[in-house]
């Protein structure tokens, strides 16, 4: 049965949501077109986490949803509602980096940093799927993560070397 | 993005009925259709969440492997019976995207893909697929990425998926509910030719829903294989697939099933090819006669004459790694 065309209103109205954020439970209004990498990072003052291609392209806007690495910007806010997000910002504890954020400073695992909060995001779920054990998995498993300076032989040692770390 | 209102389904009778708006669109993992509604592509009046329906599980029962819709890719991929029934369908779903996405995409999604031809995409562009009627500027534009088989004068957009080559090598079924009810089709059945309306791709009416894939675990699908061949190593779309079941008693081919992927409109099941290779001896002389029945139809256009013998060579290659190397 079709039901009636939603008006201009009804596309612009905010919509309550509730985000388990870095740990924490946290309130949003937002409007249907707001991604969760926008959210994150001008609704939620988070802005580690990186606009880069905005299309789901580069790997900069990843973050954990609910333990599992996705990407923010091919993401409706309003669709993750209730939902567990860890963003580079919540990766520290007790003022004590991640391994993997200790590995990519140790191994000089970057040159700009635009990509780094993603490319850690993304190491750090690559590590807990336990299915990157040589270097080539890791190149394969990190391969939705661009780096623009090329720092990727830095990249694979760094999560090499956090492996049994993290 | 334009606005849009945004809906949770509460069950699928309640999404058929949300989705049944010429306007509206469903999300499942969002990769596709919030990137074409980032490029004005896709410009829905409400987008319906089925995200969260009950969708999801894979079972097996009765010899029929049936993965529910909202499957995550990533999920698919490493479920033990899928890698060991069907590895085909494992290898195509882990060669595409990339661990991000395939944590996002579903598996329903993911049949719908859209093309990724340039034109499509970008809306200065002409286009028969995203506006009917308007012409198509990839016929003669830059056309390196665009399908062999399968074209029209109204369109030459390449299927960009990997998943569905699999699926159409393994004879899969899509079971689809809507206001009429619950309908099964092969999926030689679900994709369409682009001819003079490539607006239309699949044969899903407006309001229904894709709610499983069901395949046979016919002892042939166990040695299955898939092979992709693109411009880098990961995280890109086919320039050509192939996806291969055979089965080979001593060095006779009995069965064999062969679809190609990257070169056509749509999943593109080569059964002519599969015929050649019946009965014959395994070996390159059947897998390069197999290759050429393939493309046999291959039409090409300034930049896409590659593809011909670019998907051959994949054909032959998938066959013989599927062989065991024994040719």
């Amino acid at each position: 049965m079709a039901t009636t065309e939603p008006s201009a209103a009804a596309r612009r109205a905010a919509v309550p949501l509730t985000l388990r954020l870095n740990g924490r439970n946290d309130s949003f209004a937002v409007e249907p077109a707001v991604t969760l990498l926008d959210l994150l990072r001008e609704r939620a003052g988070l802005t580690g986490t990186k606009k880069g291609c905005d299309r789901g392209q580069c790997g900069a806007c990843t973050v954990l949803v609910n333990g599992r690495r996705t990407l923010s910007c091919l993401a409706l806010a309003l669709a993750h509602d209730g939902d567990d997000v860890v963003t580079i910002e919540g990766l520290a504890e007790d003022g004590r980096l991640h391994p993997v954020q200790a590995a990519f400073i140790e191994h000089d695992a970057f040159q700009c940093g635009f990509c780094t909060p993603g490319q850690i995001l993304s190491a750090v779920a690559v590590l807990a799927e336990g299915r990157a054990g040589t270097e080539d998995e890791i190149r394969e498993a990190m391969s939705g993560n661009i780096c623009r300076c090329g720092a990727y032989t830095n990249i694979v040692a760094a999560i090499a070397a956090a492996r049994g770390r993290a | 993005m334009r606005g849009f209102e945004y809906v949770v389904a509460g069950s699928a009778d309640e999404a058929r009925s949300l989705g049944a708006d010429p306007g509206a669109r469903f999300y499942a993992g969002g990769t596709t259709l919030v990137d074409l509604m980032k490029a004005d592509v896709e410009r829905p009046a409400r987008v319906v969440d089925i995200s969260r329906l009950p969708l999801a599980s894979i079972e097996e029962r009765d010899g029929v492997v049936r993965i529910g819709a909202l499957a995550r890719n990533s999920d698919v991929a490493y479920d033990a019976r899928v890698a060991s029934r069907f590895p085909a369908v494992a290898e195509a779903l882990l060669s595409g995207a990339s661990g991000q996405i395939r944590n996002a995409a579903t598996i329903g999604g993911n049949l719908l893909q859209r093309t990724r031809c340039t034109y499509f995409r970008d809306t200065r562009w002409r286009c028969n697929k995203r506006e009917p009627g308007s012409g198509c500027d990839a016929l003669d534009g830059f056309n390196r990425g665009h399908a062999v088989l399968g074209t029209s004068d109204a369109c030459i957009a390449t299927y960009p998926g990997d998943l569905a080559v699999a699926l159409a090598a393994l004879s899969a079924r899509i079971a689809i509910e809507g206001a009429g009810g619950a309908r099964t089709v092969a999926i030689d059945e679900f994709f369409v030719l682009p001819g003079e309306r490539p607006d239309r791709e699949t044969t899903l009416a407006p309001g229904e829903l894709i709610t499983a894939i069901e395949i046979d675990a016919n002892p042939l699908f166990a040695r299955s294989h898939y092979h992709k061949v693109r411009d880098r190593a990961s995280y890109e779309f086919a320039l050509a697939s192939v996806a291969c079941a055979v089965h080979v008693d001593g060095d006779r081919i009995v069965d064999a099933r062969l679809a190609l992927g990257g070169v056509a409109t749509v999943p593109w099941r080569a059964r002519a090819a599969e015929d050649a290779l019946r009965g014959a001896t395994a070996g390159e002389e059947a897998f390069r006669r197999a290759a050429a029945i393939a493309l046999s139809g291959a039409r090409a256009r300034a930049h896409n004459g590659y593809k011909n013998e670019l998907a051959q060579r994949a054909v032959v290659r998938a066959l013989r790694t599927v062989c065991g190397g024994a040719a």
